[in-house]
Parts: C-alpha cells; structure tokens; sequence
C-alpha cells in the first residue's frame, strides 16, 4: 500500500511539471477574481505544489 | 527619511548579528554550519533568502514590464516545484551524509565519492568561478539601487561598500549562526515589504482593477512574449540549487532530517508572496511609464514609489533590497570562505603532514578568506561594467549544467570519477561557446527556438556522464559501501 502511494505520489510530480506549460491558456488575456487567468493559474500552481510536498513528506519521506 | 530608515535597517542587521555571537561555540562547525543545529522556521527563511536575490524584487518587476505575466510562470513556479523537489530528494541525502562523515563543502563529499582529489579541484575552480559573478551582481545592484532612490545622495561605491561592511562585520563575527539570523530576519523584512508597497502603490492608482484595465492585453497572457519551448526548458535553471555551495551549506546547517519537512512544504508559498508582487507591479508600471527601453525597466518599480509613494516607502523598498541582496551575499562569502578552507588550506597542511588544523584554526583561517573575498568583491565591483549583470543567468546555467553530477553522486553506484570529469569539462565547452557568441544577446534562445541553452548543456552533461562511465572503471567497493550502506 505504501509503495503503492508512493508511485502515485512520484507519478504526481511528474503531472505536475507537465502542467506547468499552460498551453490552454496562452492567448487568454481574460480577467478571473480579479487577476489575468495565466497568473491566477500559476498561484493555484504554487498551492498545489506545497500540497503535493506535504504529501510527500508525510507520507513517503516519514517511512525512510 | 531614506536615509534615516537605511541606516537604521542596517543597524539592526549588523545588532542582530553581533547578539548571535553570543552562542557562538569557537569550533570550526559552529562557524561553517552552525553546530548543525538549526531550527525548520531557520532553515525555510535561510534557504530562501540565501535563493531569492535583489532580482526578485527589481529584476523580476523589469521583466514583467516588458513580458507580462509569464515572468511568474517562468521564473517563479517553476522553482515552486523544482527546488522544493530537489531539497527532499537531494538536500535531506546530503545533510546525512554532511552529519556521517563530518562534510562541510560539496567538494570533500565529491572528493570522497570519487576518490580523486583532482576532480574535487576542478569543481573548486569551477563552482569558484561561477560563483564570482553572482557576488559582483549583489555588492553593484545594491549599490546602484541605493544611488537611485536617495538620487545619488549615496552614490554607488559608497552603498556598495555599507553592504560589503556590514555582511563583512556579521559573517567574521558570529559565522553561520549570525547568518542564518540575520537571514531568517532578512527575509521576513523583504516578504512583507512586497505586499506592502504593493498595497500602497494600488491604493494611490485608485485600484487594482482600474490600474489593471488600461494595461496593454498582450501583457496579460503569454503567447506575445514567452515561447513554448522557452518555458518548458526555462524549469532546467532552478535545478542550479542542487549545486549552489551557499545552499548546500545552508541545507547542513538542519538540525535534523525532519527540520527540512516545513521548508519543503512551505518554499512554494514564499516564491509566491514574493513574487506576485513584484510581478505585478512591472507589468503595471506600463500605466505610468510606457516607454522604458531594455535595462531601463529594472527601475521601474524605483520610478512607481517615487511617484506613489516617496519617502518613507522608497526607504523600506531601499531596506527590503538589502535585504534580498545581504541574505545572498553572506551566505555566498561564508560559504566560500568554508570551500578555501576546507577545500584547499585543510588539504594543503595534511600534504604537508599536519593531519588534523585545530578548532580555533579552523575558525581563524575561514574568517580570514570571507575578509578577503569580501573585499576583493568590493574592489571588482568599482571597475566592473553593468554589463556584468547579464552574467547572472549565465551563473545559473552553470550551476545547472553541473547538477547531474550531484544526481550521480547520490543515486548511481556504477558512476565513475572519469564519468564525472568529462561531464564537468563537457559543461565548461559548452558553457564557453554559449556563453562567448550570445551573452550580450537578451533572451537568448538555441537558433531562436526558444531552448535554453541549460537544457542542452545537461543533456549533453548527463549524456557523458553517463557513457563514459560504463566504460570506465567504477569506484572501489569499499567506497560504494561506505556511501550506499545505511
């Protein structure tokens, strides 16, 4: 089960590198709570990167 | 008032400093790397403020000026998750090690994992030498930052050496202790002060919104600015903290493995606070002032409080760039300072037959190379042109190209010391031919594609390292044992 986590999680970061070439939202100048969709994007990244390294650290880095 | 809030912010990093000498222990690990006795809040604002520099504040603001929004994805989260990555997988890896075998540089650990004292002294010269710049740039951009908001008042050799006098005072003093201090108190100052001159400045533009609705669309969205194959190769540039020797020294400096949890966890969310800020600020600066012209940009968050808000604020912006420039600048001379030490004087007396340099020699021999590095910086930085600053993303490059090497130091058991030579004098060719044909070129992309040159300079790296290492003989087995074996 823990290895298993383990690989999701790995597999997560890998995901994640892919999303951060945002292609989807190259050309949209569009506004969003207030802020350029592109960015707002990129907040949201940074958030779900120290989410994804809470995971980590709790669930792979604590069995080591 | 400018002056008044500079000289007052210095006063405090400087008392900062000299009171953390009060737990200073005399003992050559104390001044390197504190006792390896650092807590996790610490190490977070350590680690980050020793990573973020003056470029974060003016830089980043003088390339969303001309590039709009994809400065955040560029340089900033793409560091939100590489550089967290690269502390769980390599940072905690190497603190182990540093806390087993008593490392206080990269180079003794490479030295020991290879068995060959001749690579640890070509990746000497060669972290050295990538090093330089990134000094240069800090002592000449607080300089000529401090020139433009007091309006020369302060001309730039004088802020230049406030800096340099100041690091110089702490460092010798109190060691990694001090710095790690002063740091964790740097990096507060400087967070805060983004999302307060941001705060003000849209105040007095009547709104975030209002500002944000005359700005030019194209500055809003990527596709005019940033190349696809720019951003995907642009996240090689942060790996560069896997072989940064001021970060490596800083990472030894945890108290335990579990100290590094917080600062993974959270390394993400400071790249933010820092960087929204800074980013949005340059691409409103097109409201104010449309036409600034390549480098010019760099001011344009100096011109926006001048304009919004001047005085008391253009002070705290002027302390909040000292600070960004101080938290790099000490770690980088001390951990300099450590790498002569440890790396060449230490090496040169055991030739000599002295085995062991006592404590306090340790301590003695590391203050005076930060003295001297110090003020060799400080005298470069009064004949340097600015175009030094171009150099900076060469640094970084650099360091990049050479973090396969530590990637096979840690994980692969079959590389080999010829492997990692070649992979070495691959990244100083290729660095080279770069570097030689395009380093005045801005934005520079291989055939204009959009690849950054670090991409191609690890792949070739990593290609070499790699081949010639399957054809060379590996490391003896007790040394494979010795790293590989819990």
């Amino acid at each position: 089960m823990k290895t298993t986590l383990k690989y999701v999680l790995y597999s997560l970061i890998v995901l994640l590198f892919i999303l951060h070439n945002d292609f989807w939202f190259w050309e949209t100048p569009q506004i969003i709570l207030g802020l350029p969709v592109g960015l707002l994007y990129h907040i949201m990244y940074c958030l779900a990167a120290s989410l994804l390294m809470f995971c980590l650290v709790k669930f792979v880095r604590r069995e080591k | 008032m400018i002056l008044a809030i500079i000289i007052i912010y210095l006063g405090l990093v400087l008392s900062l400093g000299i009171l953390s000498h009060k737990f200073f222990r005399n003992t050559g690990e104390d001044y390197f790397v504190a006792s390896r006795n650092i807590n996790w809040f610490m190490l977070l604002m350590s680690l980050f403020g020793t990573h973020m520099t003056a470029f974060s504040i003016l830089g980043a603001s003088g390339e969303a000026y001309h590039r709009g929004i994809g400065v955040f994805a560029l340089m900033a989260s793409s560091s939100a998750i590489i550089v967290p990555c690269v502390f769980l997988f390599i940072g905690t890896r190497l603190w182990r090690l540093g806390k087993r075998f008593g490392y206080m540089t990269q180079v003794q650990y490479f030295r020991d994992r290879w068995e060959s004292n001749g690579l640890g002294l070509l990746l000497f010269i060669v972290l050295v030498l990538l090093l330089i710049p990134y000094l240069l740039i800090g002592v000449m951009g607080g300089g000529d930052t401090l020139a433009k908001i007091t309006e020369n008042t302060i001309p730039q050799w004088l802020g230049g050496l406030l800096i340099c006098a100041v690091v110089l005072c702490y460092v010798t003093y109190s060691g990694m202790r001090g710095t790690a201090w002063v740091n964790t108190f740097q990096t507060l100052i400087f967070m805060v002060l983004g999302g307060v001159t941001f705060v003000v400045i849209m105040y007095r533009m009547d709104g975030f919104s209002s500002a944000l609705s005359k700005v030019d669309p194209s500055l809003l969205m990527q596709a005019d600015h940033i190349k696809p194959l720019e951003l995907l190769t642009y996240t090689c540039i942060p790996l560069s903290v896997g072989m940064f020797p001021h970060i490596f020294s800083h990472c030894l400096t945890a108290k335990d493995v579990e100290t590094f949890r917080y600062p993974i966890i959270f390394y993400p969310i400071c790249i933010a606070i820092v960087w929204i800020p800074s980013v949005l600020l340059g691409i409103l600066g097109n409201v104010n002032f449309p036409s600034l012209e390549g480098p010019q940009a760099n001011t344009v968050l100096i011109q926006m409080i001048r304009q919004h808000a001047p005085g008391v604020l253009a002070g705290f912006l002027g302390a909040g760039v000292f600070a960004a420039i101080m938290s790099s600048l000490d770690s980088q001379s001390l951990s300099l300072g450590s790498m002569f030490t440890h790396d060449i004087v230490r090496p040169y007396l055991r030739k000599r037959g002295q085995e062991q340099m006592s404590e306090k020699q340790q301590v003695r021999i590391g203050r005076l190379f930060v003295i001297g590095i110090l003020s060799i910086t400080y005298i470069i930085s009064l004949i340097a042109t600015p175009s030094i600053f171009k150099l900076a993303i060469w640094s970084f490059t650099g360091f990049s190209g050479l973090f396969p090497i530590v990637v096979a130091a840690l994980f692969w058991k079959r590389s080999t010391k010829l492997g990692v030579f070649t992979s070495i004098i691959s990244v100083i060719l290729l660095w080279l031919y770069f570097f030689l044909q395009n380093w005045q070129t801005a934005g520079y992309s291989v055939g204009g594609t959009g690849i950054m040159p670090v991409a191609v300079i690890i792949f070739v790296s990593t290609s070499t390292l790699i081949i010639v290492s399957l054809f060379t003989q590996p490391p003896s087995s007790d040394t494979i044992e010795k790293f590989f074996t819990n």
